[in-house]
């Protein structure tokens, strides 16, 4: 594993040891002393294009865990003529001697073309690009659905996947990398998952993602489910006849304490609900839900911190990292596609 | 991926039929070291009070729980479950950047902590010394114990830092391109299932 | 001027007949098998056996870029970069800063061109002023310019106001022009990136529907029915698109069609890399889509290849998928990617290679001198190929000043050994020769 892009590549191993790393780490947190020295003199620079204090101090704190040294990098704002920025930002870094750049992007592909461009030698580690994926947040979801999912079966977490747990996404699936990189993961740890959203907010192309697909909320939760994860609905949807009005959102889509009561009717006392956070409480998820005892959502940001040191330590330690051969050969290759022989 | 000490490097299951080896130690050898490292640590420590054997990771630990039993054996007094740890130095390596990328294994610590206990660093072979400086390390981290010493199974020497052990089960002179595999039916149990120590000469 | 006579020996014509081929004053003065020595007397030999000899190619899309952006392109880089790849005759868009939307813009660019002496440049007029879609442009000024421009195009921009593309269509009919439709609805694709489908999704790049092409291409088809004028629709990419234009064919409308070698070659897979080389307008589409394309070349429900050459300045390309610009070049790649994809696999023959790359984009421009059958009298435009050599694409050794070739890498075959326009060999050895002189310079 050199960079972390996306979860769609990413391995059930790769995936596992990340996991189990991070269980390891997480104990780190619960120590008096909440520092390893395993990152000692390694550079890890932030490189934000799109405001997330969540994201970037959760970062910093895994970095400064692992006594990595820490630059933020607000590139927000300073791209003049957005061709040149990163570019001229990657070989900035690069001769600052960065050995991982977290990037944040407002472009999807932004990290995979830092990663293949040949500007720079660090790992990339995605903090969430576009529309496209955000593949810790996948990892630290996966990783409270793990433990919880172990606690259930009085099994241990370490080694283990996610196999017949039913999980729901619930919302903006069409402008969600958190559910773009939630699928592939889960898919790959063996969860079942159904996404459920009104059809605008659903790209073209999801019926050959390898999950199920439901309009119905209510139906879906009928079915029976382990997990809901509630998606935030952008501002900036709401007046793009995405859907009629934020009330009818929040009465079909909505999380609301209707539906967490009805959690309890239907005896699913051991279903967890997730959100990536921040929450418009309200609208995809009522209060109460958010604050009952069902909810992740704390747990989710301490996981967090524990998920990105398993992947600072993964991708910094270790041979791969000496093997600092120039990137040439990282471009694909754009070899012919298979329309030779039209038939 | 193997943690343990640096002397077994990667275990390579069976290797090339070119590769000559010989047991230094067998399974009742082993046994007997044990015994005898068992009563030294009651004497130096004279007796069980405030002692606690914590294992490295992978073969340090079994190791130790097996000292722990032998100290049971003879001290009653003695819970051997609650005075066995397992410490994990991985993170605390000075060659990280270096070597394939390992998985941490779990710290474990008795309930009781460490502050102030006898602490006793349990691994299998001895050689350049830097994983016990690595467990010096993440000790300090974890609390202030009284007195930290060292009891390993092989010393091999080579050492690279200043660090000896307290307790040897057998100091084997080797050349450095020589392996030395610890095998023991906790970890490498299945085809391996006895406790052999084994020299292989270098390639 | 010139004066010098070449003889073009053993040539295999349009890919089939053997024969020589006599230059003599910018025009064929014999064709036939070994011509007797008193005429070809002092005639330059050019041994062409194993050689194809097609009548110089046509190009109905390409950017140029001057005015405005010489830091892309220039008249003469593009125009080498034309010569190179086979051209005798390219058609300059109108996006340039100014917009070619005015007889004193069009007749700049078409000096410009015969004082470059490479190719012949004919300036395409924008249809609305500025592209803005907003007024007509002075269609009937630039026609009767020096530069006596025929074809009118927003390409870049679609004229999607249903009133201004019908004002269009009527309008050019004084003068027989054609307006060229760069069909994409702009509503459905505002901020779209890439082709909507399984590969968008899978990214998360904002998806380009087929139905924003193909529901303009029926808008038009309609319309020029209705007013009984010509269109031609630039750069088809979905399978959608060739069923109208089939559908609209059939019915008699006066519609031509147009494909892209790219288009021909790549698809959408492509995007997964994003790499902003292969950013595009239209967007590169599925495979179904490059298979319906291909077949509707061969059928001639397309009509022509158009290169749409769209040279970039490395910045514009070196950033994000999001913020690099649209378009690739296709110039001197054009000829090999055509053949790789309609003679290698069988769909054409170089006949129907010159009808679809020459003669027929020389009609539709109303280009008098090219797309002309090589006969005796017919001016000498010819580009001589060897259809057995095989290249590496590499864009730092080209013409044009774009590097921004999705081919970049490839080994692609066919290879543009001589270019002769106005008898005059602007290729030779497959390197450029020296430009032509139009009389009066």
């Amino acid at each position: 594993m050199r960079h972390l892009l996306s979860t769609e590549q990413l391995s059930r191993e790769h995936a596992i040891q990340i996991l189990d790393t991070a269980q390891e780490m997480s104990a780190v947190g619960e120590r008096e002393i909440k520092k390893l020295p395993a990152l000692r003199g390694r550079t890890v620079v932030n490189l934000f294009f799109e405001d997330s204090t969540r994201t970037r101090i959760s970062f910093e704190a895994a970095a400064k865990r692992l006594s990595a040294d820490v630059i933020n990098f607000s590139a927000k704002g300073s791209s003049v003529s957005k061709g040149e920025s990163l570019k001229d930002t990657a070989q900035t870094l690069e001769a600052m001697s960065a050995d991982a750049v977290v990037i944040r992007h407002w472009a999807s592909g932004a990290p995979a073309r830092l990663a293949n461009s040949g500007w720079i030698d660090a790992a990339v580690i995605n903090a969430g690009d576009g529309t496209h994926a955000h593949p810790t947040q996948a990892l630290l979801d996966a990783f409270t659905m793990r433990a919880h999912w172990a606690k259930l079966s009085g099994t241990p977490s370490v080694g283990a996947d996610l196999t017949g747990m039913r999980v729901m996404i619930v919302g903006d699936v069409l402008h969600s990398r958190v559910a773009r990189s939630n699928v592939w993961l889960l898919r790959t740890l063996g969860a079942h998952v159904t996404l459920v959203a009104p059809p605008t907010l659903l790209p073209v192309g999801v019926e050959h993602w390898p999950c199920e697909v439901s309009y119905d909320l209510d139906a879906t939760l009928d079915s029976g489910v382990d997990a809901v994860m509630m998606l935030r609905v952008q501002a900036e949807r709401m007046n793009a006849s995405f859907f009629p009005s934020t009330r009818e959102y929040a009465r079909l889509w909505g999380f609301d304490d209707a539906r967490l009561a009805r959690l309890d009717a239907l005896n699913l006392k051991d279903t967890i609900i997730m959100h990536p956070g921040p929450m418009n409480r309200g609208l995809e998820i009522s209060s109460a839900a958010a604050d009952s005892h069902r909810s992740t959502v704390l747990a989710q940001v301490r996981n967090g911190v524990s998920v990105r040191m398993a992947a600072l330590y993964l991708l910094l330690s270790g041979e791969m990292r000496s093997e600092k051969t120039p990137a040439v050969a990282a471009q694909p290759s754009p070899s012919l596609p298979s329309v030779k022989d039209p038939s | 991926m193997n943690t343990s000490s640096e002397a077994t490097g990667d275990v390579q299951s069976t290797s090339a039929p070119a590769v000559v080896s010989r047991v230094v130690l067998s399974a009742a050898d082993i046994d007997r070291a044990l015994t005898r490292i068992a009563y030294e640590i009651l004497e130096a420590n004279k007796g069980s009070q405030d002692l606690l054997l914590l294992g490295i990771p992978r073969r340090g630990y079994p190791l130790a729980q097996r000292l722990a039993a032998k100290l049971a054996a003879s001290d009653p007094s003695v819970d051997p479950g609650a005075i066995v740890g397992q410490l994990d130095v991985t993170m605390f390596r000075d060659d990280l950047a270096q070597h394939p990328t390992r998985a941490p294994q779990p710290t474990e610590l008795p309930a009781s902590g460490i502050d102030g206990k006898t602490i006793v660093l349990v691994d299998d072979v001895l050689y350049s010394g830097r994983t016990i400086r690595a467990a010096l390390d993440a000790l300090v981290d974890l609390g202030r114990p009284r007195a930290v010493r060292l009891a390993v199974l092989v010393d091999r020497g080579h050492r690279e830092l200043p660090i000896r052990a307290d307790h040897v089960g057998k100091n084997l002179p080797t050349s450095s391109s020589e392996k030395v595999r610890v095998r023991l039916s906790e970890i490498d149990g299945g085809a391996a299932a006895n406790d052999e120590v084994v020299i292989e000469a270098g390639a | 001027m010139t004066s010098t006579s070449y003889l073009i020996r053993s040539a295999s014509l349009l890919g089939s007949t053997t024969a020589d081929l006599l230059i003599r004053d910018g025009v064929i003065a014999a064709v036939g098998k070994d011509l007797d020595a008193a005429t070809v007397d002092g005639a330059t030999v050019i041994d062409a056996a194993g050689l194809v000899a097609l009548p110089g190619m046509v190009d109905l899309h390409t950017h140029l870029r001057e005015p405005g952006r010489e830091d892309a392109e220039t008249v003469e880089t593009g125009t080498r970069a034309a010569a190179l790849g086979g051209f005798t005759a390219v058609h300059a868009m109108a996006n340039s800063s100014p917009v070619a939307d005015t007889a004193g813009v069009v007749e700049q660019v078409h000096t410009l061109g015969r004082e470059s002496g490479w190719v012949d440049v004919h300036p395409v007029g924008a249809v609305t002023v500025g592209l803005a879609g907003k007024q007509l442009a002075e269609l009937g000024a630039m026609a009767d310019s020096r530069a006596r421009v025929r074809v009118f195009s927003d390409d870049g921009i679609c004229v999607s106001d249903p009133v201004m593309m019908r004002r269009a269509l009527e309008y050019v009919k004084a003068f027989d022009g054609v307006i060229a439709q760069h069909a994409q609805e702009p509503r459905l694709t505002e901020g779209a990136q890439m082709n909507e489908g399984i590969v968008s999704a899978d990214l998360g790049l904002a998806g380009w529907p087929a139905v924003a092409e193909e529901s303009i291409i029926a808008r038009d088809v309609l319309l020029a029915q209705h007013v009984g004028s010509r269109l031609h629709v630039c750069h088809v990419s979905t399978a959608g698109s060739v069923e109208i234009i089939r559908w609209a064919k059939e019915r008699g409308i006066s519609v031509t069609a147009e494909v892209t070698p790219h288009h021909l070659l790549l698809t959408e897979e492509l995007v997964r890399s994003y790499n902003p080389v292969y950013k595009v307008n239209p967007p590169l589409r599925a495979d179904s889509d490059v298979h319906a394309l291909r077949a509707a070349l061969a059928d001639g429900t397309i009509d022509i290849v158009g290169t749409d050459h769209a040279p970039h300045p490395s910045e514009a390309k070196e950033c994000e998928w999001a913020a690099a610009a649209m378009g690739m070049t296709g110039l001197e790649t054009a000829l090999s990617v055509v053949q790789e994809t309609m003679i290698e696999s069988g769909l054409m023959t170089w006949e129907d290679f010159a009808r679809v790359t020459s003669i027929a984009p020389a009609q539709i421009g109303r280009v008098e001198d090219q797309g002309r059958p090589l006969e005796v009298g017919e001016p000498a435009n010819i580009v001589l190929v060897d259809p057995a050599a095989r290249w590496n694409v590499d864009p730092a050794a080209m013409a044009t000043k774009g590097r921004n070739s999705p081919f970049a890498g490839l080994v692609l075959p066919g290879k543009v050994v001589a270019t002769f326009f106005h008898g005059h060999p602007t290729v030779l050895n497959g390197l450029l020769n020296t430009p032509y002189r139009h009389e009066g310079h």
